[in-house]
């Protein structure tokens, strides 16, 4: 297939530290947007449910925004677009509030998705027995949700460990960025890329183990709950 | 008003809608090859034991590896093995497997849906293996497999915009090369976002219809 082109590995193996690094950039740029878009969307569900224009109008805005543009232009408006009205970002913060805007858009929608499956009436029900409505969300609702979304935000951080990738674009360091820029020194384009395509492989395949065992650990009753 | 503002002329908003077109262009042949391929893909899974196991890597891998990856390692292995089909073909191909390997997802879990008594009642009519599945469990696979295609369909729409990275100037690209151009980063963005929303929100319109019409 590949003709008389000689492979070269050395230089791929030598840039092994960096490719780690890249990596751990990947990974925390991944978990931090993930954990702050859920909270933000928790907000942005509750506020697209509220039926106050007030509210539901810029809570509808981000998520169809979030959602109908692609990540990569999500990027490009804040690392281009926000420097001609506010001082420019880096690239590292425009990745990370790109993709903290695109995971809390997508976030919201999963979310919403687990509020509809929850009645009204317990709400309500915690309402009448006296607790107070962020405590009726924190200790009855919430409960319920976490077993609906689990697995649907467990996919949500994938795509957000695949998103980070988009961080190249705008010349960031994270493990496609630093792939791209170490390619472009040696011209080994295929040996790094396809070590940094297993590399990403095991990192998927990582979250995802640890997505099924934290299933058995946190949601144990879950699958039992549905039965009854 | 600023001096820049005269650069951005009419001939800018025209690059841009050139771009989009382009976008498109590349969208519907990336679409239609997944597509199909999807579809036969769906069906070996669901059928085949034997066509699941050698297919589940294929699967496995398309979609746990950035696209971004995966179009830049597929172009430098054509590249290396003397073949140099231009980033649109790459592109297709690519983004087309992509959305196969999405696409053959939810064709399954449509198949998968149709509950045994149909197809059953369906063979007991008299109907052939065949005539059963093409007049009773595609459809009411296709009508349960529907919105989740159009979800991949709007995926890998807004994905076309990462073969910009191969050199193929789609909607994206052109908005970057006429900031250059203007340095109106924020007009000609929004521009660019407000198409591939309205691309977007209008496929998602017919959606609805078409599926307000099946039921």
């Amino acid at each position: 297939m590949f003709g008389s082109y000689t492979f070269d590995w050395t230089p791929v193996w030598n840039a092994a530290p960096e490719l780690l690094y890249g990596a751990y950039v990947s990974l925390q740029i991944a978990v931090l947007t993930f954990l702050l878009g859920s909270a933000i969307a928790f907000f942005l569900a509750l506020a697209k449910n509220s039926g106050r224009a007030i509210l539901s109008v810029p809570a509808n805005a981000w998520i169809e925004v979030s959602r109908n543009t692609p990540c990569l232009f999500q990027i490009y408006m804040l690392y281009f677009g926000l420097g001609a009205i506010a001082p420019s970002l880096d690239s590292y913060s425009s990745v990370f509030l790109a993709i903290t805007f695109n995971n809390a858009g997508y976030m919201a929608e999963i979310i919403r998705g687990g509020l509809k499956a929850i009645p009204p009436t317990q709400t309500r029900a915690a309402r009448g027995l006296g607790l107070t409505a962020p405590r009726a969300y924190l200790f009855v609702i919430v409960p319920q949700l976490i077993p609906v979304i689990y697995f649907p935000s467990v996919n949500q951080f994938i795509w957000s460990l695949l998103n980070t990738s988009l961080g190249m674009i705008v010349g960031l360091n994270e493990l496609t960025g630093v792939t791209y820029s170490l390619q472009s020194i040696t011209f080994r384009t295929f040996e790094f890329f396809i070590v940094t395509a297993a590399l990403y492989y095991v990192m998927v395949k990582i979250v995802t183990a640890l997505g099924a065992w934290g299933s058995r650990v946190l949601l144990p009753n879950a699958t039992k709950g549905e039965r009854r | 008003m600023s001096p820049y503002f005269v650069e951005l002329g009419p001939q800018s908003l025209w690059y841009l809608l050139e771009g989009a077109g382009r976008t498109l262009w590349l969208g519907i042949w990336a679409i239609a090859l997944g597509t199909i391929l999807g579809i036969l893909l769906g069906c070996i899974r669901t059928y085949s034991r034997v066509g699941a196991i050698l297919l589940a890597p294929l699967i496995d891998i398309t979609r746990s590896v950035p696209l971004i990856i995966q179009i830049v390692l597929i172009n430098s292995a054509l590249g290396i093995s003397g073949f140099f089909w231009g980033p649109f073909v790459v592109g297709v191909l690519v983004l087309g497997v992509y959305t196969a390997s999405y696409t053959s997802e939810v064709v399954r879990s449509g198949l998968q849906a149709v509950p045994d008594v149909t197809k059953r009642a369906g063979r007991a009519l008299g109907l052939t293996g065949l005539q059963n599945f093409v007049f009773i469990i595609a459809p009411i696979a296709g009508r349960i497999a529907f919105p989740g295609w159009i979800n991949v369909v709007l995926g890998s729409l807004k994905d076309t915009s990462l073969v910009a990275v191969i050199g193929y100037v789609e909607l994206l690209r052109a908005s970057q090369i006429v900031i250059t151009q203007t340095q109106e980063a924020l007009i000609v963005l929004a521009v660019a976002g407000g198409i591939y929303f309205v691309m977007c929100f209008a496929i998602s319109a017919v959606a609805k219809r078409v599926e307000t019409m099946q039921r």
